[in-house]
């Protein structure tokens, strides 16, 4: 039996008479890949925000790392990282300095994170940028770095929003290098993509439609379940007949 | 005719200075669908934004229409349209009243162009009592299409329309783009997704202000140095590391459910020899075949 470390059962979100997140059920294994995709305006964004505890459910239960979503909301911040495309570091401060403002946020002490922060940096190979501000960055350094600074206190999951969107196709996949490294150590990858190669990185993919999950299985599952040669069009045989076109 | 003629342009940022635009040249024929395919940094919002007069160059020189991007600027406005990445419209003009502005603009009248819009504006004209700022995404999308055409320009810039945009709108956005290009309009897009290049007649494959190459997509994936291959196993992130370490393996990069890897030599054993070794090392479920390389595949290979 694997360690469940996400559990929804029926997780509902509405606002008035919209209902964004609709009865959703679904279990997320330790260490495990897991794609978190949906046409624009299917509730993706509402159900990641229940399961980082920003968000309280209007209905249904759900656990995040064994706590639940409604009432220890700020011990799940803690036993997760979160990172997205929008939103990842602050520019205008150092590398160094970003590294230590996340990690003192995620609750590292101050000894942990000069050892932690020098390791960092170290693996990335950025000592000569340490100093630099992270503006000064290319973009494919900083979603490296961000990615990096989301897991540094060893969360139980990592929560990335598109982390990939505009990226190099040579530093996407050293990304995706560093999720299978996180993978590796037991920390659970929930990702969302809006690159249907990525979701065949992934272990088990689940597909959102008009705030319901419609599919949820590996990708070689779903592809035979659908009798389609790729994610591609998985994707559009579930979405084409979306009624909500949202962002 | 040309439509778009780029020379030796050049735009830096800053002090010390940035090059984002780095010397470029290109062409873009009277009526072509051309794309500028690259990542986020690669200068093609610059270039638009030179070409359309928003941003001055800091050498070098560029015509639209004929009409030179410094000396012309007012000609070119009248002639162009502009759909910028970021949603530019007025969030507190409704749907209707924003068309109607953008007409107004260029002296002339959504009736009058509405034949070239009617495709697009009858799928939101049932929000047009909205307020822009309330649409959806994939309605802003749309209107910002539609008032980037009312007043019937030449040439038409979209850039990144189908960025942050899911697969199914993406196909709809580029069944759009094909309808417009009938009407003879001249039309330059830009998108980080390589897999839309393909839907291009021609593209330029940006990196960090140069372009990596400019042709048909057809004669770009021609252009791939060797003979590619897909190969899968039952443990893709373990065959990846393998292969790396693989002697033999030249070039090797995840796509999708395969592993797309080159050869430095290819002899008639080539393929069973690895498949072998595979085997040995554990591997099961093996698939190696002979695949045709994708735009990203070439992307990849420039960049190297």
């Amino acid at each position: 039996m694997q360690d469940i470390v996400i559990k929804t059962d029926k997780l509902t979100k509405k606002f008035g008479d919209f209902i964004a997140t609709n009865q959703i059920s679904m279990e997320v294994y330790k260490g495990e890949i897991f794609g978190f995709l949906g046409a624009n305006g299917a509730g993706k964004t509402t159900a990641m925000k229940m399961l980082c505890g920003l968000s309280i459910p209007s209905s249904g239960s759900a656990t995040v790392a064994g706590f639940d979503v409604y009432t220890q909301r700020e011990a799940i911040k803690k036993s997760i990282g979160y990172m997205s495309q929008k939103f990842s570091l602050y520019e205008d401060l150092t590398v160094i300095e970003n590294i230590e403002f996340f990690g003192g946020i995620y609750g590292l002490n101050r000894k942990a994170l000069k050892e932690k922060s020098a390791k960092l940096i170290e693996q990335l190979g950025l000592q000569p940028e340490a100093a630099k501000l992270v503006g000064a960055l290319p973009l494919g350094w900083k979603q490296k770095l961000a990615f990096s600074v989301a897991i540094l206190h060893e969360p139980k999951i990592v929560f990335l929003d598109e982390p990939t969107g505009g990226v190099d196709p040579v530093t996407r996949r050293q990304f995706w290098d560093l999720i299978y490294d996180a993978a590796d150590r037991g920390i659970t990858v929930f990702v969302t993509t809006h690159y249907m190669d990525e979701a065949e990185y992934c272990n088990r993919i689940s597909m959102m439609v008009d705030g319901f999950i419609k599919a949820l299985d590996s990708p070689a599952n779903l592809k035979k379940q659908f009798n389609v040669p790729s994610m591609d069009e998985v994707f559009f045989e579930l979405a084409r007949g979306a009624q909500r076109k949202a962002d | 005719m040309m439509d778009v003629q780029v020379r030796g342009l050049r735009k830096t940022y800053g002090k010390p200075p940035v090059t984002a635009v780095d010397t470029i040249s290109f062409d873009v024929k009277k009526g072509e669908l051309f794309g500028l395919i690259g990542p986020d940094g690669a200068g093609k919002t610059s270039i638009f934004r030179m070409l359309t007069t928003l941003l001055l160059p800091d050498g070098g020189t560029a015509s639209v229409n004929g009409f030179d991007i410094v000396k012309d600027y007012k000609f070119i406005r009248e002639r162009v349209g502009y759909m910028p990445g970021k949603f530019s419209l007025y969030q507190d003009l409704t749907v209707e009243e924003n068309l109607h502005f953008f007409a107004t603009l260029f002296n002339t009248t959504v009736e009058e162009n509405y034949a070239l819009v009617k495709d697009i504006y009858i799928q939101i004209e049932p929000f047009k009592k909205r307020r822009a700022g309330n649409l959806s995404g994939g309605m802003k999308q749309k209107l910002a299409l539609c008032c980037a055409l009312i007043h019937r320009p030449l040439v038409l810039f979209l850039d990144e329309p189908t960025t942050g945009v899911d697969t199914v709108s993406r196909k709809e956005f580029w069944e759009m783009l094909k309808r417009l290009k009938e009407q003879g309009i001249t039309i330059l897009v830009s998108t980080p997704y390589m897999d839309e290049a393909t839907l291009c007649e021609r593209i330029a494959l940006l990196q960090e202000g140069k372009i990596l190459s400019i042709d048909t997509p057809a004669n770009i994936i021609r252009s791939y140095p060797d003979q590619l291959f897909a190969i899968k196993s039952d443990q893709m992130s373990w065959l990846l590391k393998e292969l790396r370490n693989n002697p033999e393996v030249k070039t090797c990069n995840s796509f999708g459910e395969y592993h797309h890897i080159s050869f430095k030599e290819i002899a008639a054993d080539t393929e069973s020899a690895l498949i072998n070794y595979l085997k040995k090392a554990g591997h099961s479920n093996l698939e190696l075949f002979k695949t045709a390389p994708t735009i990203e595949d070439c992307f990849i290979n420039l960049m190297n």
